[in-house]
């Protein structure tokens, strides 16, 4: 069903999951119509010449603005950075955006752009262009960063989230949740002293060790918004496959795992950050997992799960009881419980 | 990786042997009711539908408390939510339910000021900040929450904030059980009784009701172990021949339960009769202010208008709570309501019967 006219925009839109999909697909991409867009990756691939580059955007609105581990500024140049590394790309260059609210105090917008040219010199990504605009007090959220990013793409490298098929095994770089969990604690009103950390990272260094073992890693995707259960089910949807993972191979810090208790959140639908998912051959899986665990941002990498041929375009979760259930894409965002 | 308290319940070497004494002992078809929402999630989280016997029913409960509070009540508080003055502050969970002609989250999307908090203290302060306004707190929950809303009202009413108002839909359970065996429709061999409830209430608020109609109830807490446990007691009890009221939560039930809750409890509210989803008027199973609290009671203070209440038509949801029919019985289900554009308040609390079925249920 799509979105009704009478319908109007509700956080719910933003979630990431089933109806910010709904969003995408049934309002945004029919009406720009092209074969780039439609393959709903996370950046577009496109050609100039010989050269193949891959490009993106993102906007990012975050409270708060600083949280254990990070702030606004990094997560806006490494989630652009990752969005280019999950199209196997090697990224280059990243403009910047800047939406202020009127009293945003100059000493925070310092400290962010701070950490925006450290990650970028991290993640060796060069900010060559921008735009600053200032909107009256109320008409924004202290501060709403936009970056788009350009980023090459090796000659043999080919990934697509078409392309998960029956026999890839799954590979997740680390423990799940930490980032949702992280602003959740962190969010104003919560009062809840949890010791997480965001996990923002740039993920592209992870990326070229991953490729340098196999060029050929079928799908990449970094589970940000809906997280691992959502960014699972697009790809079992957009390669026609079933998926089959294990609660139990699933990295998860205790920390988090007891915050989502308490609220009655599943953390298969929480943020993250600075992980990613690829979905590998049977024969190089191994090397791949190996080659993960000896970079520092993938020294808790896991096999999760396998692509499989029966249930297609649905995601199956083996509990840690053995018990069987089905893990749908997230609706909308998720909120706490009552009791 | 350490192990936390949590986790030491849903080891398999735990896990196993609870699964093997329940297909060994259950011969006869039996349907077990869970009645709380928790429960509910729980049990399809972890995958225990597909480890049960075909001689088990699970049939879920009453036990969320969104989704028995009475369309009529929805309405009032999305009716709060549009009164000038008025910051309406809420458990999350209410947020996307639909009234009969829009929900808290599209007033929200309105322009209403209408925030989500977790806890009543939490709306307090923000009453102490914004004196200017009426902040009104949606009072809702069983014995569970109902103490800490309580609290907040003795606070409030000790500090003199005078704008910091309840809308009071808290329900308690024992009255729920008792109204549930004497539905004629309903059929239910045995109750795993909600934990969490029981934490507060103790073991002593059901005896009168296992006294009198001589059922199974098991007292459970929400991990796989825990959960698996109180079934496997209430098989044996039923292939036993026996009806007793037993513990499978000791490390957090006793049988006098929370004094200090009940006592604030007590403090704040007196029992009066609710109105519930599906199960209609039961008597003394709401909470409603004793006279010294009465001055933050929102319905008395700011007398929302619900309007026009409409039940939406052909929604199964009251069925549902009282475990006559399964969300898959339900004409809706799926099609016309799903989480995204739900019907029915079952598809859209996270501790609904339908939002779990929707969720974790295979749909083909």
């Amino acid at each position: 069903m799509p979105p009704s006219h009478s319908e109007s925009i509700t956080l719910d839109h933003g979630s990431g999951g089933r109806i910010s999909h709904e969003l995408t697909t049934r309002l945004i991409v029919p009406l720009f119509q092209n074969a780039v867009l439609e393959t709903l990756h996370d950046g577009a691939f496109l050609s100039i010449g010989k050269e193949r580059i891959a490009f993106t955007t993102d906007s990012y609105t975050v409270d708060p603005v600083f949280f254990p581990g990070g702030s606004i500024g990094d997560l806006a140049v490494n989630g652009t950075v990752n969005d280019l590394a999950m199209c196997g790309a090697c990224p280059k260059w990243l403009s910047m955006g800047l939406i202020l609210e009127e009293g945003l105090p100059v000493s925070d917008l310092e400290r962010i752009l701070s950490d925006m040219a450290r990650a970028a010199q991290e993640a060796g990504v060069t900010i060559v262009t921008g735009d600053t605009k200032v909107v009256p007090r109320g008409a924004a959220d202290r501060i709403f960063i936009n970056t788009s990013g350009i980023g090459v793409i090796a000659e043999n490298v080919h990934i697509g989230p078409d392309r998960a098929m029956p026999g890839d095994r799954i590979l997740l770089s680390g423990t799940i949740a930490d980032h949702g969990v992280c602003v959740l604690a962190n969010r104003q009103g919560m009062g809840f002293d949890v010791p997480v950390r965001s996990d923002t990272a740039a993920l592209n260094g992870l990326v070229q060790v991953m490729l340098d073992v196999d060029p050929n890693i079928h799908v990449l995707r970094d589970p940000t918004r809906g997280g691992l259960g959502t960014a699972l089910n697009e790809i079992a949807g957009q390669s026609g496959v079933g998926i089959r993972i294990s609660e139990d191979a699933i990295p998860l810090q205790p920390a988090v795992a007891g915050l989502c208790e308490l609220l009655g959140y599943d953390p298969l639908y929480l943020a993250n950050e600075g992980k990613l998912i690829a979905f590998v051959s049977p024969d190089t899986a191994d090397r791949v997992l190996d080659a993960m665990k000896r970079h520092p941002l993938g020294q808790q990498a896991a096999c999760i799960g396998e692509v499989v041929d029966p249930h297609p375009a649905k995601v199956v979760l083996k509990t840690r009881i053995g018990g069987k259930r089905i893990v749908d894409m997230l609706s909308g965002e998720q909120l706490p419980r009552i009791c | 990786m350490t192990i936390t308290h949590a986790e030491e319940y849903r080891e398999p070497q735990l896990v196993a042997p609870l699964i093997e004494r329940i297909r060994r002992r259950s011969r006869k078809p039996v349907r077990l009711m869970e009645v709380c929402g928790t429960h509910t999630v729980s049990i399809f989280r972890s995958g225990i539908r597909s480890l049960l016997p075909e001689t088990i029913t699970l049939l879920s409960g009453p036990g969320c408390p969104v989704c028995v509070t009475a369309q009529r009540d929805i309405d009032a508080c999305i009716a709060l939510a549009a009164m000038p003055g008025v910051m309406l502050t809420t458990f999350g969970d209410l947020m996307r339910v639909p009234g009969s002609h829009g929900s808290l989250r599209q007033e929200k999307a309105a322009g209403h000021d209408i925030r989500i908090v977790y806890s009543a203290m939490d709306a307090l302060e923000l009453a102490a900040e914004n004196p200017d306004r009426n902040v009104v707190f949606i009072g809702i929950g069983f014995e569970t929450t109902a103490p800490t809303v309580a609290a907040a009202i003795a606070v409030a009413n000790q500090r003199n904030i005078r704008n910091f108002l309840v809308y009071s839909v808290h329900k308690t359970v024992p009255q729920a059980l008792e109204a549930l065996v004497n539905d004629p429709e309903t059929r239910i061999d045995g109750f795993l009784l909600p934990g969490h409830v029981s934490v507060i209430t103790g073991l002593a608020a059901y005896r009168p009701f296992v006294s009198r109609h001589a059922i199974p109830c098991v007292v459970a807490g929400f991990e796989p172990a825990d959960i698996l446990l109180a079934i496997a007691m209430l098989i044996d009890q039923m292939e036993d021949g026996r009806a007793a009221l037993e513990n499978a939560y000791p490390r957090a039930v006793t049988e006098a339960g929370n004094a200090k809750a009940k006592a604030l409890m007590q403090q704040v509210f007196e029992p009066v009769d609710a109105i519930w989803r599906g199960l209609g008027q039961i008597p003394a199973s709401g909470l409603g202010f004793r006279g010294p609290y009465r001055n933050h009671d929102a319905a008395e203070a700011l007398r929302p208008d619900p309007g026009n209440v409409q039940e939406p038509a052909a929604c199964a949801c009251g069925d549902v709570l009282k475990g006559i029919k399964t969300p898959l019985d339900c004409p809706l289900f799926g099609t016309a309501c799903t989480p995204m554009h739900p019907v029915g308040p079952c598809m859209v609390s996270s501790e609904g019967t339908c939002a779990a079925y929707f969720r974790y249920h295979p749909r083909t």
